[in-house]
């Protein structure tokens, strides 16, 4: 089966909009990915979105962008699966124009995540883990994340220190990324002096809370070159896998392995014919920095428990061999859930097509790979994509 | 703020919470909480089967940011507790200070308070681990 291909990409800024709604921020990067594309139809429309409806009260957001983008009577539909929704909802349009019942498919992932209280937020994010017997003893996605951290760090002998180096890549990229949120460059010492927020994981240890939307237009390659996209603006979805583990973490056979990145990772490189060697460079998910170790290890980048080994030696800088985070990843470019996955995808299309920012340009990029995580590793997708 | 929790969706979980009830297969898999289908077997054949309530913490941490609702109890700490009889279970730690606790410490299943509602008045009560006694 010939493999799709993205031919628009789009995205607003990554921040606190307090003057814009999810509608405004929806339908800006959505227009931009069209624009993009040069197009200005579509037909249909998948939204990644975790939760709109604890945020602002709104649900069916299918109907909400379509419409108010001007889309017509198109159908349009949202896609759930927590901070995993974003790539969820690019693998859905993905497989919609596979299968050949859709020419040409809008992804959009949104979240407007700061109209709610902090904690209010905390409460709505910690939806995604088990009501009944997580949230119901006060659990939180942080603190989650944190027994994690410690775990990991008695278990391989890490410090603090150690994955505070993730930290530092991502806003060593974030700072040269006009989309992201965090635009300053830290060192280890700015994330060990920051506070913790559920020991031993700290506020710089965690990605923020905040509002974004970013889009991707994807259709056949036989379309593609009908509508006129030159070549260099396309880009393959080489190859897709996602996989869920046990909703609640302390169910899980191995704490430390996120066994649903390793499955869903192997069915990407399967369908995509390539192995972690291959990849240019990864858009993990590091919405704790114990998530970007623990990802390394499962998609076959670093062997287990060796993860935060390849951040202290610099591996994952631009010019280091496996270059992660490349505009700022979930940290310094920011996290808005549910749209996350498409900010992923829209970094990579960016570098595969040579368009990234001065300073992070991964020379000769030809496959880049994100993953996306729901859940504490609970609901987990990659994709993979490749320059045609 | 906070929102309500309605009775029944507590109501329904007083064996698991008040007495750590969980589940056993017919092939002598032991998981908490109970459900209809052994998850390391899939089993239909599944009876309750109330845990000792002994076991040693495998990770915790200290709540300093949490969920709503649970402004009032910050900090807290949470703890994973591996049970004797095998499986992890989630829960606050109590009547322990944060810096005595350590990888491996004893602990047994107390019943607490967890949680008040100021909107409808429910009290939730469940399972937290304490230091053993001895
Ligand atoms: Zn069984």
């Amino acid at each position: 089966m010939e493999k799709p291909v993205i031919i628009g990409a789009g995205m607003v800024p990554v921040g606190e909009h307090w003057r814009l709604s999810l509608r405004d921020i929806a339908v800006e990067a959505l227009l931009n990915a069209m624009d993009d594309a040069g197009i200005d139809k579509v037909d249909s429309l998948y939204v990644g979105n975790m939760a709109s409806g604890s945020f602002i009260e709104q649900e069916n957001l299918g109907a909400l962008i379509a419409d108010w983008a001007g889309l017509g009577h198109i159908p349009a539909v949202k896609i759930e699966s927590a901070c995993a929704s974003g790539g969820a909802a690019v693998q859905e349009g993905t497989k919609a124009v596979m299968s050949g019942l859709e020419d040409v498919v809008a992804v959009v992932g949104v979240e407007k995540m700061t109209d709610a209280w902090p904690s209010d937020a905390t409460r709505y994010l910690a939806y995604a883990a088990d009501a009944d017997w997580e949230l119901f003893h006060g659990a939180s996605f942080v603190a989650l994340n944190a027994l994690l951290m410690r775990l990991y760090m008695k278990e391989h002998g890490y410090t603090e220190e150690d994955l505070a180096h993730f930290a530092v890549n991502a806003h060593a990229n974030g700072s040269k990324n006009p989309y992201a949120m965090f635009k300053r460059p830290i060192t280890v010492d700015t994330v060990l002096k920051s506070p913790y927020i559920a020991d031993p994981l700290k506020l710089f240890d965690a990605s923020p809370v905040c509002d974004g939307a970013a889009a991707v237009i994807i259709t056949s390659k036989e379309k593609a070159r009908e509508l006129g996209v030159p070549k260099e603006k396309m880009v393959e979805v080489a190859g897709f896998g996602r996989a869920i583990d046990t909703i609640n973490l302390a169910n899980r056979e191995d704490l430390l392995t996120l066994t649903a990145a390793k499955i869903a990772a192997e069915r990407a490189y399967k369908m995509a014919g390539v192995t972690a060697k291959d990849i240019d460079f990864f858009e993990v998910h590091d919405a704790f920095t114990i998530m970007a170790a623990l990802s390394l290890e499962a998609i076959g980048v670093a062997e287990k428990g060796k993860g935060a080994l390849v951040a202290r030696e610099g591996q994952i800088a631009i010019d280091g061999d496996y270059p992660i985070q490349t505009m700022g990843g979930l940290k310094s470019r920011g996290h808005p859930v549910g749209a996350t996955g498409v900010y992923q995808t829209v970094e990579a299309v960016l570098q595969l097509r040579g368009e990234a920012p001065e300073g992070i340009q991964v020379p000769d990029a030809e496959v880049g790979l994100t993953q996306n995580i729901g859940g504490t590793g609970s609901n987990i997708t990659i994709n993979i994509l490749r320059r045609v | 703020m906070g929102k309500p929790m309605q009775v029944a969706r507590h109501w329904r979980h007083f064996g698991e919470k008040y007495r750590l009830v969980g589940g056993k297969c017919e092939n002598g898999h032991v998981f908490f909480p109970g459900r209809e289908v052994c998850p390391i077997c899939g089993s239909r054949n599944v009876e309750p089967f109330e845990f000792s309530g002994k076991g040693k913490v495998i990770s915790w941490t200290l709540v300093r940011n949490p969920p709503s609702g649970f402004e009032y109890y910050k900090p807290y700490p949470l703890a994973l507790v591996q049970l004797e009889e095998g499986p992890v279970v989630l829960a606050q730690l109590t009547d322990v200070e944060p810096d005595q606790i350590d990888f491996g410490m004893e602990v047994e299943m107390v019943t607490r308070k967890v949680r008040e509602f100021d909107e409808d008045g429910i009290i939730l009560y469940s399972y937290k681990f304490r230091p053993v006694l001895k």
